[in-house]
């Protein structure tokens, strides 16, 4: 297989460089030439097989075997609309047929395979690899949220299907989606994309920092407000802010540090008039700030040991509550007890009060 | 922007200092203020301690402005007058008339539309993060997802968020309460492969939560209210958006059929 035809770039490269592809990463031609990879896009993809060649740069060939395959091409060319005289499909002829508005349908064909190729190859190694590259300098954007403080963004779709939603971008911050800010892209096919990279990325680098450099700074002062409401708040342990000591380094497969560092307190906007804060009765107050909440102790979100916890009849049924429990229950708790030793562990060698905390606080729910 | 400015001055005065203000490039966030505002002189309590060339300043923005000054002492002259121009704003915004005309922008989109992908393109309000002048930039309040963001044009990102103030959006819907935009519980969910991601679905699930806690706070304060798609059902509306691929051309319908449905059954 020859490469381009005299052409100083490459078709990819000259598709990732035209204005609005600045998002796309350049799918190595290893990745396209293995058929696995591709499998499946035949049925999508009208003129695959030009389409395929227009991508890998290829000439045309004429021999025998293709011609058949050609043969099934051409009915789907038909369905498309193709308006090609059927004259011009005399074999040998191809080639130099090949022109105006052929041509345009060939490439949009191709824009479409390249694509979909595309959206296949930035959740293979290599390829997401390369994204991890755009997306440190910064390729991409930011986030347009104030409290994200300019956190990165990756490009996602909302569907794997072609041609149904524009390209979006992803915040790891917040955990939500924007419009790019620039119009260019809002003809780039979300599919292209797909709905899978954007977490899949941010699994594969889970040590990557997502929040902004700032955030470590701004972290010790709300630690610092919350510790002072503490008396306050005693009364609902639920809500008391354990120091960080406290927080598991992973929560739910994320590193707690990278879990959303764009929501929870101090980050959820607080309308104000005049200094004072909208209420909650007023018939317009603020409505929304679920969506950018996250509880301060994160353990909340471990729904197994939170189940674990509501659930004992006693409150020290963590310890010797398993004989008053049916055995479904029982087994519960036993894998319970062990995703949350090590968290135990570590309170008992801090401070020695806090160790029957869990214990206390069951009771106080249940 | 200063070049313009000084061009335009200095060829003709046929059109108004704040006519010309508001309809240069840049200021588009900004509504003309009425000049009976601007000559009373309690609207201004305070302002001549923040604006140097206080008095000329006012002069020119009020077309009044008749020194000989040169083009140092001029442009000063400008600067403040676009700051006192910009302060007095964020207090006629706030006024039954400032409030219509910004009202009339609103629905114009002149302010832009939230990027958020969920809050479907809804009008942005103005806002700043401060009252005091050049603390921070504006900012925009998107009154759907209560969330503020910044303006996407960097020609934007540079005005001072003073000159529209904390309280402006707020009092807008307190005024115009029926203006309010309803409120969705729809959002992004993370999928890998068609697989809800983890982390992310316990974060939901527990916001949630809260959301429900907010709906049971809400009926103990007497205040009736109900998100569009009403509490409980966003999981099976994020569901169908994701699943039905296939049949994604009448996927709205279908969102809407399968969520009244999902209350029904959830309610009873």
């Amino acid at each position: 297989m020859s490469s381009s035809e005299g052409a100083p770039e490459s078709w990819i490269s000259s598709f990732c460089s035209l204005m609005g592809h600045e998002f796309f990463a350049e799918v190595s031609e290893d990745f396209i030439e293995d058929d696995f990879n591709l499998t499946g896009l035949q049925s999508q993809v009208p003129m695959y097989k030009e389409a395929l060649e227009m991508i890998l740069d290829v000439e045309p060939e004429d021999d025998e075997e293709e011609e058949e395959e050609e043969e099934e091409e051409e009915d789907d060319d038909e369905i498309l609309g193709d308006e090609r005289p059927l004259g011009y499909r005399r074999a040998g002829d191809r080639r130099h047929a090949r022109v105006a508005s052929d041509l345009s349908v060939i490439e949009s064909s191709a824009e479409l395979l390249y694509g979909l190729i595309h959206q296949r190859y930035i959740t293979s190694r290599p390829g997401i690899q390369q994204m991890l590259e755009k997306y440190e300098m910064q390729h991409f954007g930011v986030c347009p949220r104030v409290n994200c403080s300019g956190c990165k963004v990756l490009p996602v779709g909302r569907s794997d299907t072609p041609g149904q939603e524009t390209v979006k971008l992803f915040c790891p911050g917040c955990m939500d989606i924007y419009t790019p800010p620039n119009s260019r892209f809002h003809s780039v096919d979300g599919a292209f994309f797909g709905t899978t990279f954007g977490c899949l990325f941010f699994m594969t680098f889970p040590d990557l920092s997502v929040g902004p450099r700032l955030d470590a700074s701004l972290s010790p002062t709300s630690r610092l407000s919350s510790s002072a409401n503490r008396p306050t708040q005693s009364s609902a342990p639920d809500l008391e802010t354990p120091t960080p000591e406290e927080q598991p380094l992973e929560i739910n497969g994320v590193h707690t540090l990278n879990f959303c560092p764009g929501l929870g307190r101090g980050k959820i906007y607080d309308p104000k008039i005049y200094g004072f804060k909208v209420s909650e009765a007023s018939r317009v107050g603020p409505r929304m700030k679920w969506l950018r909440m996250k509880p301060r102790n994160i353990y909340e979100l471990d729904e197994a040991a939170q189940h674990e916890r509501v659930t004992p009849s006693e409150p020290d049924a963590d310890k010797d509550g398993d004989t008053e429990m049916d055995p479904n229950q029982a087994q519960d708790a036993v894998i319970a007890n062990r995703k949350k030793a090590p968290m135990r562990r570590r309170r008992q060698q801090g401070e020695a009060a806090p160790s029957d905390q869990i214990s206390t606080r069951g009771a106080d729910i249940g | 922007m200063m070049e313009d400015f000084n061009s335009e001055t200095d060829s003709d005065y046929t059109s108004y200092w704040r006519d010309w203000f508001v309809s240069s490039r840049g200021n588009e966030y900004f509504c003309e203020i009425d000049e009976d505002y601007l000559t009373d002189r309690f609207n201004l309590t305070g302002l001549n301690t923040e604006v140097p060339y206080y008095q000329y300043a006012l002069d020119l923005v009020t077309d009044v402005f008749d020194l000989d000054a040169d083009d140092d002492l001029r442009e000063q002259i400008e600067k403040s007058a676009r700051h006192l121009y910009g302060l007095v704003h964020a207090r006629y915004i706030v006024t039954t008339r400032g409030l219509a005309k910004m009202l009339d922008k609103y629905k114009k989109c002149d302010f832009g539309k939230c990027p958020r992908v969920i809050c479907d393109g809804h009008p942005l309000l103005p806002m700043g993060q401060s009252d005091l002048p050049s603390m921070s930039t504006v900012k925009l309040y998107c009154p759907k997802c209560e969330d503020i963001y910044n303006p996407k044009s960097s020609r934007h990102a540079s005005i001072d968020g003073a000159y529209f103030g904390t309280s402006f959006h707020s009092i807008l819907f307190q005024v115009y309460p029926a203006l309010s935009p309803e409120k969705s519980v729809r959002r992004y969910e993370p999928r890998i492969y068609g697989f809800k991601v983890h982390a992310a679905a316990a974060l939901a699930r527990w916001q949630d939560n809260q959301r429900e806690d907010l709906h049971w706070r809400l009926r103990d304060f007497g205040v009736p209210f109900k998100f569009i798609e009403d509490s409980d059902s966003e999981d099976e509306d994020v569901d169908y958006e994701y699943t039905e691929k296939g049949t994604e051309g009448s996927k709205d319908d279908k969102v809407v059929g399968d969520t009244a449905s999902g209350r029904m059954d959830l309610n009873n």
